[in-house]
């Protein structure tokens, strides 16, 4: 594998039993990064976590009647030391800016999961096109 | 969800017996817990030592089960959390919302 390309692209079906095959991939990507330096258990985690919140998030908003395209895809691209997450749905989207912050003193039993993907990456952006939805995550690894 | 259920000390210890809570089996954690306090249970530990993945719907299941346990003035503590899981915890400030003890006999020997 060369060092500071990766490419995976993955497609599934928008069904929550695939969340745990995503957040692996996740990991082994964090545990095979050649050029690492940080903690790389800790590492792993927040991208098996990523993975995962992002899945649920365009399964969540993303369901749609088309049949073709009731799938999930994401694609991990790795150049040089910035990590890009890619994950596309094709449902009505939602605006991220609307979007609050959890009431720390209140907590609630949902709405943590784009908190939880702000707090471990370094940006975080959704783009509404006619074709598709992307949720862009980008961690910078060094 | 696979778990273990016994009774230890007067308390319903539900022992997790998977490696992964995520948005695939919460909604199944949650209905475990819930069912228990129905049935009349309010002193409930969980137990998160095989536990090493946590996602926010997971700890949604956990805070359900605390929020309807306090309503009944019972009691809900969370043991053994790996320390990539307990992380979350902090992220999400739930720590300061549960009891967490490093075992089991932590937990009973604060009982009150």
């Amino acid at each position: 594998m060369c060092d500071s390309f990766l490419q995976v692209d993955v497609v599934i079906p928008t069904q929550t039993k695939y969340l745990n095959l995503l957040g692996s991939i996740g990991e082994r990507i964090a545990k095979e990064l050649d050029n690492f330096t940080g903690d790389r258990a800790a590492l792993a985690y927040q991208l098996n976590l990523v993975l995962t919140e992002a899945t649920v998030n365009a399964i969540k908003h993303g369901c749609c009647e088309n049949d073709l395209k009731n799938c999930v895809r994401v694609a991990i691209h790795l150049q040089n030391d910035e990590l890009n997450i890619k994950v596309y749905d094709h449902g009505q989207g939602f605006d991220l800016e609307k979007v609050p912050l959890p009431d720390f003193d209140h907590p609630g039993e949902s709405g943590m999961g784009l908190f939880l993907i702000r707090s471990v990456m370094d940006s975080v952006s959704y783009t509404k096109t006619k074709e598709h939805n992307v949720l862009e995550i980008i961690k910078y690894l060094n | 969800m696979n778990f273990n259920l016994e009774k230890i000390n007067g308390y319903d210890v539900l022992t997790i017996q998977e490696e992964r809570i995520d948005a695939h089996n919460s909604g199944e954690l949650k209905e475990t817990l819930l069912q228990l306090i129905e049935k009349g249970e309010h002193r409930i530990i969980v137990e998160l030592g095989h536990v090493r993945f946590i996602d926010s719907s997971g700890l949604g299941a956990l805070l359900s089960g605390n929020k309807h346990i306090a309503l009944k003035s019972g009691k809900f503590v969370l043991v053994n959390i790996q320390h990539q899981v307990y992380s979350m915890f902090e992220l999400t400030r739930l720590n300061r919302v549960f009891e967490i003890y490093t075992g089991l006999n932590e937990a009973f020997s604060n009982e009150g």
